[in-house]
C-alpha cells in the first residue's frame, strides 16, 4: 500500500501562511513523491509559487527547500533540527502522519500541512491511484476474493450488493466500481462462489478506529 | 405465530398480502401522515414507513408509524443502516415494540450522497442481512447483538426488500436466500417493470425453496406520466423498465397518461398473482397515495381481510 495525497490549493496555502514568510518546506522522500505531491520535484514546484506570488506582492520572503528522505521516522527529522530555528514556519508537504511528527518534535515552531492525505492506495497507471485499504485492523479478504468491501463499497457491506449495483457500477456514481460486483466475478473466476453464500456476521471495529487510535510495539524489534 | 403482525397472519391463513407505503412529511406536522393514513385506511394491510427516504430528512419512521398505529392502521417500521449504530439501532427496535409496532423491514438506505445533507458521515456499523439477524436474535433468543439478556423480547415481524433487477443478476435469488437464512419472513421487492426478468428471479427463489420461508411481495410503482417511466429508466439506479412500457405511455394524450399508468399497475398486479411464489403486492405510490384505493379495488383485492 502507498499513502496518496493532493496538494492543497495554493489559495488556500498562502493564507494558511499569512504573514509567516520566512517557510522552511519539508518535502519527503517515501509515498508522497511516488504520487507525485510532496517529494523534491514538488518541493521545488510549490517554493517557486511561492516566492513569485510574494515577489509579486513586494513582500519579504525566504523560502528553504528540504526534502527528508522519511517524515514518519525521527532519525531524518532529527536532520533539519539545526535550520529550524531560522524560519517562522515550518510548510510540511508529507502525509497526515508526517506533518504530526514533525510537529511534535519542533514543539515551538508552528508546523502547517500543503497536502490534503487522501488514502492508501495503489496505481492503476501513471498519474492514476486508487483506494485498496482502510487499516481497519482485522483483514477479510479471504473471504471477499481479495476485494475489500471495506475500503470499496460506499457502505462497506459485508453482506452485499445493494440494490443500488448497476451493470458493474455503484449508486453513488458511474465512475465507480460496485465492490460487490468486483467481489461475485472474482470469486466466479477462482471457483469459489460457495463463498458468496455465506453471510459475514456483524463485525468486531475494536480493530480499527472505531476502538481509538492505535498503537503497536513488537519487544522482539526494540532496542 | 411469532408475532401480532397482521401481514404474518395473512400469510399464515394462505392469504394474499397487500400493502403500501407512506413517506412521512419533512415537517413536524402529524396531519401530513394522518391524511396520506386516511387514504389506505381498509384499502391495505400494512403500510411502510420510509425511514429518510433517498437520504432526505423527514420525521421519524417511528414516530410516523405511532401516528398510523394511533389510527388503527398497521405500520411496517423502516430501519436503514445509514444512520444509526447496532446501539441506537437495536434502543429502537426495543422502542418500537413497546409502542406496539409489529413489523420492521431491514434495509441498506440509499447512500447520503441522495439526499438534503451530502456533507454527513455514514454509519454502515452492521448492514441490512446483519440487521435482520439482530432483529431474530433479539426475538427469538431474547439477546443483544452483544451478547447480553433482553428483559422483554421485541416481538417483531422481520422484512427487507430485494431488487431482482440489479446486477450481478446471478447472485440476486442468492442474496434473497441470504436474507432467509438470516431470519427474514417477508421480502417486498423493488417496483417490478420488466415481468419476463421477474419470472425468471422468482423461478430461481422457487427452484431453491425460499420462498416456503420468506414470502415474496412483489413490488409495483404506478406511472405518472410518460415522463415520469423515462425518468425512472434513466436515472434511478437498478430500474429496469422496458421500452414497450414507455411506449405504451407516450401513445396516449399527456392528460389520460395518469389513467393509463394506473391501468398498467392493475395489469401488473393480475400478472404478479399468476406467477408462483408471489404472496402479496406492495403498492408504491410515490406521492400518490390517493390512487391507491383504486388500483386495489381495480385489481380485485377488496375488501381486505380483517
Amino acid at each position: 500500500d502507498m499513502i496518496v495525497g493532493d496538494r492543497k490549493d495554493f489559495k488556500e496555502i498562502v493564507e494558511k501562511l499569512g504573514t509567516r514568510r520566512r517557510v522552511l518546506l519539508l518535502g519527503c522522500n517515501e509515498c508522497v513523491t511516488v504520487c507525485g505531491v510532496g517529494g523534491e520535484r514538488e518541493v521545488g514546484v510549490l517554493a517557486s509559487e511561492l516566492r513569485l506570488y510574494w515577489k509579486k506582492e513586494g513582500l519579504d520572503f525566504e523560502v528553504r527547500e528540504h526534502t527528508l528522505e522519511r517524515q514518519c521516522d525521527y532519525e531524518y527529522i532529527d536532520q533539519i533540527r539545526g535550520m529550524v530555528g531560522d524560519y517562522d514556519v515550518i510548510l510540511s508537504m508529507a502525509c497526515g502522519a508526517g506533518v504530526q511528527y514533525v510537529a511534535e518534535t519542533y514543539r515551538t515552531k508552528p508546523v502547517l500541512p500543503a497536502v490534503n492525505t487522501t488514502f492508501l492506495g495503489v496505481t492503476l497507471e501513471q498519474g492514476v491511484w486508487s483506494e485498496r485499504c482502510q487499516g481497519c485492523g482485522s483483514c477479510i479478504l479471504d473471504m471477499t476474493g481479495g476485494v475489500c468491501p471495506i475500503a470499496r463499497c460506499a457502505k462497506s457491506l459485508l453482506n452485499g450488493p445493494c440494490g443500488g449495483s448497476s451493470e458493474g457500477k455503484c449508486e453513488i456514481d458511474k465512475e465507480t466500481d460496485c465492490a460487490w460486483h468486483l467481489i461475485v466475478d472474482r470469486l466466479k473466476e477462482s471457483d469459489q462462489m460457495e463463498r458468496y453464500e455465506e453471510i459475514l456476521p456483524a463485525r468486531d471495529w475494536r480493530t480499527g478506529r472505531d476502538g481509538g487510535p492505535r498503537k503497536r510495539v513488537r519487544e522482539d524489534l526494540k532496542l | 405465530m411469532k408475532t401480532e403482525s397482521r401481514i404474518e397472519r395473512i400469510l399464515a391463513g394462505g392469504g394474499f398480502v397487500v400493502t403500501s407505503e407512506c413517506g412521512p412529511p419533512r415537517g413536524a406536522d402529524p396531519e401530513v401522515v394522518r391524511r396520506k393514513g386516511e387514504l389506505l385506511r381498509g384499502v391495505v394491510d400494512a403500510v411502510n414507513v420510509t425511514d429518510n427516504q433517498t437520504s432526505v430528512v423527514r420525521m421519524s419512521s417511528l414516530s410516523a408509524c405511532v401516528i398510523l398505529k394511533e389510527m388503527g392502521l398497521e405500520p411496517v417500521l423502516q430501519m436503514v443502516c445509514r444512520d444509526r449504530n447496532r446501539i441506537a439501532l437495536q434502543s429502537d427496535l426495543l422502542g418500537a415494540a413497546a409502542l406496539g409496532i409489529h413489523n420492521v423491514l431491514c434495509l441498506s438506505g440509499d447512500h447520503q450522497k441522495f439526499g438534503d445533507h451530502p456533507q454527513g458521515k455514514n454509519v454502515y456499523d452492521i448492514d441490512s442481512i446483519q440487521l435482520i439477524q439482530t432483529v431474530c436474535r433479539m426475538r427469538d433468543e431474547g439477546k443483544f447483538l452483544g451478547g447480553e439478556e433482553i428483559k422483554g423480547k421485541p416481538a417483531l415481524f422481520v422484512g427487507a426488500a430485494e431488487n431482482p433487477f440489479a446486477d450481478p443478476f446471478e447472485i440476486r435469488a442468492a442474496r434473497l436466500g441470504k436474507k432467509m437464512k438470516a431470519g427474514c419472513e417477508f421480502i417486498q421487492t423493488q417496483c417490478i417493470y420488466n415481468m419476463e426478468r421477474f419470472s425468471r428471479w422468482m423461478e430461481m427463489v422457487c427452484e431453491r425453496g425460499f420462498h416456503e420461508k420468506c414470502a415474496v411481495l412483489a413490488g409495483v410503482t404506478p406511472f405518472k406520466s410518460a415522463g415520469m417511466a423515462s425518468y425512472m429508466k434513466k436515472n434511478v439506479p437498478g430500474m429496469d423498465v422496458p421500452d414497450g412500457l414507455i411506449d405504451r405511455m407516450k401513445g396516449v394524450a399527456k392528460e389520460k397518461q395518469a389513467e393509463e399508468g394506473i391501468r398498467i399497475c392493475v395489469e401488473q398486479i393480475q400478472q404478479l398473482q399468476e406467477i408462483p411464489g408471489v404472496r402479496g403486492v406492495h403498492i408504491m405510490a410515490i406521492e400518490w397515495e390517493a390512487k391507491v384505493p383504486e388500483i386495489v379495488k381495480a385489481a380485485g383485492l377488496l375488501p381486505r381481510p380483517d
